[in-house]
């Protein structure tokens, strides 16, 4: 695949990406800010399948843009959430918050900059030849080397599905 | 050939981004997506950074983090289904029984 695809993917998705959380930035209703987040995941998704992350683009459509978005969604439309009114909530956020976030993304930016030669370039589709799938080295490393996790993120969700059920009650 | 830079500014940037929603936003639904725009810009570092060493350590990693998710956003958001029926509201400011 030529050079000019990732080039062109990046660009598109990038600002797409970027507009995208902007637009959740400015917007007031949350079933809008839900749908501009649907559009930064997909982009981000397409972003993982060209850094060769073919499962997690899957994953980051099933379960990000799928099952969470839709849990958003739900829970917007069930607690029939309007339009949040702009108040002057913490003074302190906006004084030390927002130059914060600028300060921590200007630092950002200069290393990765000044570390750029170091940081290299991507080749799309990935590392690994045609002959071996990212896929199956993932499978292999969880199943055989982090298998005990995999088995405790399994009782974590167990863990969550039962406090959401209980939280969500009606006699709480 | 796009540098492994760019990504990673770009994840800065839908990062920040997320902290500035994070703070600006008044929606207690909102604030929470916020939450979600920040960890998938993490993500993206994560899976930049994998590409960079040749490795799948950050991808399996992501994973991790997509499941932690998953159960945080499930956990969050039945304690906001339980805040709105005892307060009725889902403005933060209003949300203030241990301020005073």
């Amino acid at each position: 695949m030529p050079a000019a695809l990732q080039i062109a993917l990046f660009v598109i998705f990038g600002l797409l990406a970027v507009a995208a959380a902007v637009n959740l930035l400015l917007q007031r209703h949350p079933i809008n800010c839900a749908l501009s987040l649907v559009v930064v995941m997909m982009s981000l998704a397409v972003l993982y399948w060209s850094l060769g992350a073919e499962f997690l683009a899957a994953a980051q459509v099933i379960v990000y843009a799928g099952a969470i978005m839709v849990l958003f969604v739900f829970v917007v439309m069930l607690l029939n959430a309007g339009e949040e009114e702009r108040t002057h909530g913490s003074r302190i956020a906006y004084i030390a918050g927002i130059p914060g976030a600028a300060a921590l993304f200007c630092l950002l930016v200069f290393v990765f900059l000044s570390e750029r030669q170091h940081l290299g370039t991507t080749q799309i589709g990935g590392y690994l030849t045609n002959a071996t799938s990212n896929i199956r080295d993932i499978s292999h490393m969880l199943f055989t080397s982090l298998l005990l996790p995999f088995e405790v993120t399994s009782i974590l969700i167990l863990i969550a599905i039962l406090g959401a059920v209980v939280l969500a009650r009606k006699e709480l | 050939m796009v540098p492994i830079a760019a990504y990673l500014i770009l994840a800065a940037i839908l990062f920040c981004i997320g902290i500035a929603a994070f703070l600006i936003k008044r929606n207690v639904i909102s604030i929470f997506m916020s939450i979600e725009l920040m960890l998938n810009a993490v993500n993206l570092t994560f899976v930049a950074f994998a590409h960079m060493w040749h490795q799948v350590s950050g991808q399996i990693f992501v994973f991790f983090v997509m499941v932690v998710a998953a159960a945080e956003a499930a956990v969050g958001l039945a304690i906001i289904i339980a805040l709105f029926r005892s307060r009725q509201t889902l403005n933060v400011d209003q949300v203030n029984l241990m301020k005073n």
